[in-house]
């Protein structure tokens, strides 16, 4: 409970007009940023990380935190809006947030983002505030093993969700390892798959992946079917922003779980992209709508958003109390509090308690800012999709390529773009998932470093993998979870042979 | 060894380069002056090392208005470094990119095969060395690199070593420490120092090599000790970190009984080939009022690495002398490529 105590001193310290405004000009600013693909948060942030040198670090760790939650909230409403996500962590806010859109409910679906985002920032919050002591503690129990277990997990949770066939899904994943593999092996210190071409040796990132299977290839299938966005007759109005925020606690057990994975999946630190798509998964598992996921259930919108930002906060934690960045927006806020002399580590929290806990008063306050501003914008935003397809076509094709440029200004990433679009054509075509291989670029190389630095570790021995309970009942639920459909159609089958006689 | 000898040659260059430096940039700075904004290449992540000392970099030219152009930082970090130095030989002649990098741009070209040699770069100018230090768990009962290392040797391949990446600094110095003191650890790269540091602290691994300022979080709070640092002299007393203990109490390796004089890494400068030399110059100059700011002292001080400016004769001697060591380690390991 001294964490109570100490928030309050640190609500003294965020609150000052000087704080609120920069607030609102960093969310402001972060949303602006997040609308436009390719300009994501790491990239935000650094470019006015050189302006907040002669800041106070109270205040500069607010504006740099507050242009993220912009980011994460505009990086949302393009993944709805375009099929483009912003952010690689709002890839699983596409799978039914677009589909919402087409519908002509482009603003409950974006009201159902900000909300459900809303919720779970405040939820990873809470979760700072109640456990700072025991998470740095419980973090540093993590090695390689209980790594790779976690993103087994991840990866497990997305396998047997059914849906696309199995083995569809396998190639995608497996496609998806191959890609994540081109560049630099941190392992072996050596390149691999780049065909002695310079280009392959920073590796494929995997924005310029996303542009082009999603926002390319989207394009292409919507050309073919007609021509039209259909939510060109979308009804926009603010009734519609308060009737959605009266849905919401019909989506509560949604919400309840999402915040759950998201806060697990951010202090492990599995990241907010393994969250998203690791509750979207779990959401469309167990929901009595399975069928309409994927066609624009308002639960497929509410899961992946309430995840990904209570990971997004929450791994605020491991960043403050370890000194470890559980995103690239977070290494970047990293590199910031050296640079304004702060040393992140478990010593903060007691040198620093004016700077800790301004930061995580900043950070409700943060998201109540960046709630209200996204919503009332939510109705310009939606209107956007009123603009005739001939016109917004081409700007979308526009974006694609200046957001893939923006992402390293490399001139071969827009080739990179043209090539994902046709793969996310033919992938669309042929009915084969796009998500996991999405999934395996993210984490797929961050998988295989634990997973080989444990085998290091253990001289090659599997058996490290059952070394400890944490890794061992992380392990049991991965496979548990992988075999799921499976076990599900043996238990219906027994059930059924048992009936057999009886009838 | 003959390390020292080339050590003391090399101070004595450094006072003729350092003259030198101070009476050439007065006429230099009339004949080349940028005429268009100057890019920092940076070759690390946001966040990394490298990124943290080039946007220091621009800061205090910044603040003391050490040139009319606006400063870009691009960062190009991809393949360890590699991508910020090919775009490099991309750009011959260009003045205007400003490469910022370590020893990686000499040494990377030997451990993989990659499309740049040493020659598509000019070097400007080093401002510091980030010094290593050998450090185990706070808790660990072993208190001098001594006793660390003898029971070490008398359980071969159990011990783990931590360190940043492959074939690079820290597995240099972890192969250094193995040939030096006949011992055998079990190497395990992460992605980064700070990975390196939590493991450490975590008692997953049972010592590491980091920087100091990879591990003074760590430090601060006694989950990790060092042992002693590869440093040719004491760090300057600060004030104390941890416990008693400030970074000046730390033994050198070499007093603590392990025979490795020094392994530092440089914070290096860059241009393209082919650029004028006035531009050299000028960069040289800009770089040496950087080193001499208020700013800078702090930013060195803060990160506990050790200040020292080296251009010209200086720094290609430094550079002849750390290439020749660091290639004696990659040819007993086996880590040449082609």
């Amino acid at each position: 409970m001294e964490g109570f105590s100490a928030l309050l001193h640190g609500f003294g310290v965020a609150l000052s007009g000087y704080h609120l405004a920069l607030m609102v000009i960093g969310v402001l600013l972060g949303i602006l940023v997040g609308v436009l693909p390719g300009l994501g948060a790491p990239n935000g942030v650094s470019l006015l990380l050189p302006l907040t040198f002669t800041m106070d670090p109270v205040a500069a760790i607010i504006l740099l935190t507050s242009i993220y939650w912009g980011a994460l909230f505009g990086g949302s409403t393009t993944s709805i809006l375009f099929n483009i996500p912003g952010e690689p962590s709002s890839v699983a806010t596409t799978f039914d947030g677009y589909p919402l859109a087409k519908q002509g409910q482009a603003t409950q679906a974006l009201s159902y983002a900000f909300l459900s985002a809303g919720f779970g920032a405040l939820v990873g919050v809470v979760l700072i505030t109640a456990l700072s002591g025991w998470v740095a503690r419980f973090a540093l129990k993590f090695s390689s093993p209980e790594y790779f277990a976690v993103y087994f997990l991840a990866f497990a949770s997305f396998v047997g969700l059914g849906g696309a066939s199995p083995f569809k899904t396998v190639t995608s994943i497996g496609i998806g390892f191959a890609l994540a593999a081109v560049g630099m092996d941190s392992v072996s210190g050596s390149l691999r798959l780049t065909f002695g071409l310079d280009q392959f040796i920073a590796g494929m990132s995997f924005l310029v992946a996303v542009i082009g299977l999603f926002g390319l290839g989207e394009l292409v299938m919507t050309i073919e079917t007609g021509m039209k966005l259909e939510g060109i007759r979308a009804r926009i109005s603010p009734r519609a922003v308060f009737e959605t925020l009266l849905q919401m606690p019909r989506y509560w057990v949604a919400l309840v779980r999402s915040a759950a994975v998201g806060c697990w999946m951010g202090i492990t630190p599995g990241g907010p992209t393994a969250a998203s798509f690791m509750s979207y998964g779990l959401a469309k598992r167990f929901s009595r709508r399975r069928s309409n996921f994927g066609r624009g259930e308002p639960e497929g919108v509410v899961s992946p958003e309430t995840a990904d930002h209570a990971a997004g906060t929450s791994a605020m934690l491991p960043m403050l109390a370890l000194g470890v960045p559980g995103s690239a927006t977070a290494a970047v806020m990293l590199g910031g509090l050296m640079i304004w002399g702060l040393n992140p580590g478990p010593m903060l929290f007691i040198e620093r308690p004016d700077f800790v806990w301004g930061l995580v008063a900043s950070m409700y306050l943060g998201n109540v800012v960046a709630v209200l501003l996204v919503l009332t914008t939510v109705p310009f935003f939606a209107a956007i999709l009123r603009v005739p397809f001939a016109i917004i076509g081409p700007i979308i094709v526009v974006v694609c390529f200046v957001g893939a440029y923006t992402v390293a200004s490399r001139e071969f990433d827009l080739w990179l773009v043209l090539a994902f679009g046709a793969v996310g054509y033919a992938f669309k075509k042929l009915d084969y998932p796009i998500a996991p291989l999405v999934l395996a670029m993210v984490i797929g190389d961050k998988a295989e470093d634990a997973f080989r630095q444990s085998l290091i570790m253990s001289k090659g021995s599997a058996a490290i993998f059952w070394s400890n309970p944490l890794v061992a009942s992380l392990m049991a639920l991965a496979l548990l979870l992988l075999f799921w459909p499976l076990l599900g159609g043996i238990a219906r089958a027994m059930s059924r042979r048992a009936r057999g006689p009886a009838a | 060894m003959t390390r020292y000898a080339s050590f003391a040659c090399s101070v004595a260059t450094a006072t003729l380069a350092a003259t030198i430096a101070v009476t050439l940039p007065t006429a230099a700075e009339a004949a080349w002056q940028p005429n268009k904004p100057i890019e920092f290449v940076v070759t690390s992540g946001p966040g990394g090392g490298t990124d943290n000392f080039a946007r220091v970099v621009q800061a205090i030219i910044a603040k003391h208005k050490l040139t009319d152009q606006p400063i870009i930082v691009t960062n190009k970090g991809g393949g360890s470094g590699a991508e910020g130095y090919i775009y490099a030989k991309t750009v011959p002649g260009d003045p205007s990119k400003v490469i910022f990098g370590t020893n990686n741009a000499y040494l990377l070209p030997y451990v993989a095969k990659l499309a740049f040699t040493p020659a598509d770069l000019t070097p400007v100018a080093a401002l510091a060395l980030d010094e290593f230090l050998l450090w185990v768990n706070g808790e660990s009962e072993f208190k001098t690199a001594k006793d660390y290392l003898a029971a070490v040797k008398a359980k071969p391949e159990t011990f783990k070593m931590g360190g940043s990446q492959s074939k690079d600094t820290d597995q240099t110095l972890t192969s250094l420490l193995e040939a030096t003191a006949g011992v055998k650890f079990i190497y395990v790269p992460f992605q980064g120092g700070g990975a390196a540091a939590t493991q450490l602290a975590g008692k997953h691994i049972d010592s590491n090599t980091n920087n100091p300022n990879e591990n003074i979080g760590q430090w601060k709070a006694g989950q990790v000790k060092p042992l002693c640092v590869f440093s040719a002299t004491r760090l300057p007393a600060g004030p104390k970190v941890s416990g008693d203990m400030g970074w000046g109490d730390i033994p050198t390796c070499k007093d603590a009984g392990v025979a490795i004089d020094r392994f530092q890494m440089p914070r290096t400068v860059w241009l393209p080939a082919k650029v004028p030399a006035d531009a050299v110059a000028f960069y040289t100059d800009m770089l040496k009022k950087v080193s001499e700011t208020p700013e800078w002292k702090e930013y060195v001080e803060r990160t506990v690495q050790t200040g020292k400016f080296m251009a010209g004769a200086e720094l290609k001697a430094f550079i002849a002398d750390d290439d020749a060591k660091n290639k004696q380690v990659f040819e007993r390991e086996g880590w040449l490529v082609k």
